[in-house]
């Protein structure tokens, strides 16, 4: 049993399943960070004060790390793009430097979180610090998911590529557009916690 | 139906049969097949709703008798929680929560959208299975584990949640331990519905077989599409409220807890700022939209229930269509109509109470339209149809009770009483409970081979039937006494519930017999199994595609793959041969059988 439209897209909608799925799995994403900006937003509008972040935060690293975010995009189009043009070693090493780039912003942050620890900036303390380790913190458990994913297709899911190209190549691209939202969310997290 | 049964057909089929060899983990455990997936939803969510349902009848003991020993049980609830036999407030609290809990999420949810839709969806769009049968496999077991995380909380120090299904803060978050439990298993059925979720829409739009336009789906594919997308776009938000609990919990943030608490003389160690309107806000953006989650894929079954055995096309389909898409746009902007009394301001209230009154057009014209259907058919009376019947009026009775709580200023009065718990459970017991039910006895056949029997579902639906109606009429009589909601001894302490205890121990008995009358039919589920009468693939002579499909089908679902030349409900067309046409049948090119 087959089932369709797993690879070739259909034609009425334009789509194949991987693409539509990953799609609205983005759209949840979406309302799951919505809702805590939501949140963000209400508890600072109830708020007497609010620090500001960048009296608390490291705003060169974070723009550091915003960089390294936004490069590992780029690698992640490159390697995509790779595998259309059917160099497979190309996507390798884009790939890596991908998950490479991902290890590097966890890396970073890690050390950002050790900064807050010893300076007893913990979350119980207030609720601006409540929410900034909160956020970053779901951001990096996407990141890590991400960093599983793309590892996979790095490594040992590789080998659809001599046994089922398309489906390959379709993956990747649905990894891909995953990558860009985790992205994204940071775009949105580093200028609300580090600079507003 | 005959051009299945060619000889090469059958060879075809059997061919497929040995292509792979599943072993027994992976035919009926760790199973990718929808069907068994969706039994395996089914039978798990039903083992929920009897768990959940005896929960509220332990609570009923409490309620018309407060303060007596409970015979026999009692002495069985151990001494921490019913000592001497007599259950105590804090006791009644995780019943009442868990109650709440178990049969919304792990109950109705499961059942409606994992069983049914899982079961019958692909087959109705004519589908070999789901998009992604490994992701469908995975959320049954997601929703298997939260469902396994919630009951053991039960065991946790301090017992299971007791802050009720809403789990409003900061109550929940400085209650014991089974909160904590709560929030985890809550997280577990998130995820499972969102895998869930995704994997019917996408099956639905992608995997409709030929000739299958949107306008042709059967409306329980489009009840579940739309359910599908609620529950895809509400939970979230609810995770995420989960998660911020969580960390008030475990971490000591202060997203909930606003800053001076203090409890039994004991300032608490918060840092406050955080608002308890918050958690408020973020659960009932989901738990609205859900309320629809719970009654429209009733509806869906109702609609398919009552176009077959009416013999006549469900009356305004495209009206149906369009209030469906438009009752799930309009259930994401309504729910703080469950916080009027929450002090939110009035401008809030008025813009609340007016989406509220908008929503309930089109729930008026989906309900409407389901009457307008019966009218001038030939109706027959099979055990479904019954239980489709009464669910019409019953949601009309939970819908209209509805409209005074959406309205802000009689809301004052009915909030937290009694008469909200009326107002819902005939929407979600009588309703969509029973409805539930019809569903199983109409596809009964599909999955078996053989319907259930017709005198036991008899029984089962007007001892049912009538035993709801003890259960929850008197909750509006004494909830328009202001009899509050959440008491454990029903209202005992107060003066103005003097005059309407009485009703309390009516509304007992009620749930007691409604009880005893689910004997009949669990009993007659394991039963027609193997003793049921034997039927061919399309016992009610429906129209629709997973009748087109042996009984039980096969892996893969049809031996031929299907193509849709028609409507889903061309019932008694003028000239045609018999009084249903099938959707997949071709148009036939010479009108002479008709005259036969
Ligand atoms: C059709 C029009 C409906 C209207 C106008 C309506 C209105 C309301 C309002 C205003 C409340 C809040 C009452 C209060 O707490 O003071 C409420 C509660 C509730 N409604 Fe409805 N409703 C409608 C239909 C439904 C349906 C179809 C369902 C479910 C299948 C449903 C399930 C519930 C539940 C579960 C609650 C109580 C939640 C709780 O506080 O524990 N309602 N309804
Ligand atoms: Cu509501």
């Amino acid at each position: 049993m087959e089932i369709p439209y797993t690879v070739a897209e259909r034609p009425d909608t334009g789509l194949n399943n991987v693409k539509l799925g990953i799609w609205l799995f983005l759209a949840s994403e979406v309302m799951l960070f919505g809702g805590l900006f939501s949140a963000y937003i209400l508890l600072r509008m109830g708020a007497t004060e609010w620090p500001l972040g960048s009296t608390l935060l490291n705003v060169p690293i974070g723009t550091f790390n915003t960089a390294v975010l936004i490069g590992s995009s780029v690698t992640m189009v490159m390697a995509h793009a790779s595998l259309k043009l059917g160099n497979f070693d190309k996507f390798r090493l884009y790939m890596g430097l991908t998950i490479l780039l991902a290890f590097t912003f966890l890396g970073v942050k890690g050390y950002e979180y050790w900064e807050k620890i010893t300076h007893d900036h913990l979350p119980a303390q207030n609720t601006y610090l409540a929410i900034y380790w909160t956020l970053t913190g779901l951001h990096g458990l996407h990141i890590v998911g991400g960093i599983i994913v793309n590892s996979y297709f790095w490594g040992p899911g590789s080998a659809m590529w001599r046994t089922k190209r398309e489906q390959f190549i379709n993956r990747v691209e649905a990894a891909g557009l995953y990558w860009h939202f985790v992205d994204l969310v940071w775009i949105f997290l580093f200028p609300v916690l580090y600079l507003l | 139906m005959e051009n299945v049964t060619t000889a090469e057909q059958i060879a075809h089929a059997e061919h497929g049969h040995e292509e792979h060899e599943l072993s027994f983990l992976q035919t009926y455990v760790f199973s990718q097949d929808h069907k068994v997936i969706g039994i395996q939803y089914a039978v798990t969510a039903m083992l929920f709703l009897l768990f959940g349902f005896s929960l509220m009848m332990l609570m009923r003991w409490s309620l018309a008798f407060p303060g007596a020993s409970l015979p026999v049980i009692g002495n069985l609830l151990g001494q921490t929680n019913a000592p001497g036999g007599i259950m105590l407030p804090e006791f009644y609290n995780q019943l009442g929560a868990m109650h709440g809990t178990i049969m919304v999420f792990l109950g109705v949810v499961p059942l409606a959208v994992g069983g049914f839709g899982n079961f019958v969806l692909p087959l109705q769009i004519g589908a070999p299975d789901m998009a992604f049968p490994k992701l469908n496999m995975f959320s049954y077991w997601a929703f298997f584990l939260g469902g396994v995380v919630m009951i053991a909380s039960f065991f946790a120090p301090g017992g299971a949640a007791n802050s009720g299904w809403t789990s409003y803060a900061p109550l929940s978050v400085i209650a014991t331990q089974g909160q904590t439990w709560w929030l985890i298993g809550m997280i577990f059925l998130i995820t499972s519905s969102l895998l869930g979720a995704i994997n019917f829409i996408v099956t639905a739009i992608q995997l409709r077989a030929p000739g299958l336009s949107f306008m042709r789906l059967p409306f329980f594919v489009w009840a579940q599409l739309v359910t599908a997308f609620l529950l895809l776009l509400a939970f979230p938000p609810l995770e995420a409220a989960g998660v911020l609990q969580l960390m008030d919990r475990l971490v000591g943030t202060s997203f909930f807890m606003p800053a001076g608490l203090v409890v039994t003389d004991q300032p608490l160690e918060y840092s406050g700022g955080g608002s308890p309107l918050l958690w408020q806000h973020l659960f009932w953006f989901l738990a609205h939209p859900e309320v629809y989650v719970l009654i429209l894929p009733a509806m869906g079954i109702v609609a398919e229930i009552v176009a077959t055995n009416t013999r006549k096309p469900l009356w305004g389909y495209k009206a149906l269509v369009g209030s469906l898409v438009f009752l799930g746009f309009m259930s994401f902007v309504v729910w703080a109509h469950h916080m009027f009394m929450t002090g939110m301001g009035t401008t809030m209230s008025s813009f609340f109470q007016t989406t509220t009154m908008i929503i309930s057009i089109p729930s008026v014209v989906i309900l409407s339209a389901l009457f307008i259907s019966l009218y001038g058919g030939s109706i027959r009376f099979p055990v479904p149809m019954l239980f489709a019947l009464a669910f019409l009026p019953m949601f009309g009775i939970g819908g209209l009770t509805g409209l005074p709580l959406g309205l802000s200023a009689p809301d004052l009065h009915f909030h937290d009483t009694y008469y909200v718990i009326g107002h819902f459970h005939y929407v979600v017991a009588p309703g969509t409970i029973l409805a539930l039910f019809a569903g199983i006895y109409h596809w009964y056949p599909k999955a078996t081979g053989r319907v259930m029997n017709e005198l036991l579902g008899k029984i089962h639906f007007w001892g049912s039937f009538i035993a709801m109606n003890v259960v929850f009429m008197p909750m509006f009589i004494t909830g328009l006494a202001g009899v509050n909601r959440r008491l454990y001894d029903g209202g005992l302490e107060y003066a103005h519930a003097q005059d309407v205890l009485g009703w309390n121990v009516v509304s007992s008995y009620g749930a007691w017999a409604l009880g005893f009358f689910q004997i009949f039919f669990i009993f007659n589920f394991f039963w027609s199994i193997r003793h049921g009468k034997q039927v061919d693939d399309n016992p009610w002579k429906a129209t629709t595609l997973e009748w087109q499909a042996p009984s039980p089908p096969p892996h893969g679902n049809f031996t031929t793959p299907p193509e849709v030349h028609r409507g889903p409900y061309e019932y008694s067309v003028p000239g045609a041969a018999t009084d249903f046409t099938m959707q997949g049948q071709a148009s036939d090119p010479d009108p002479e059988p008709a005259q036969v």
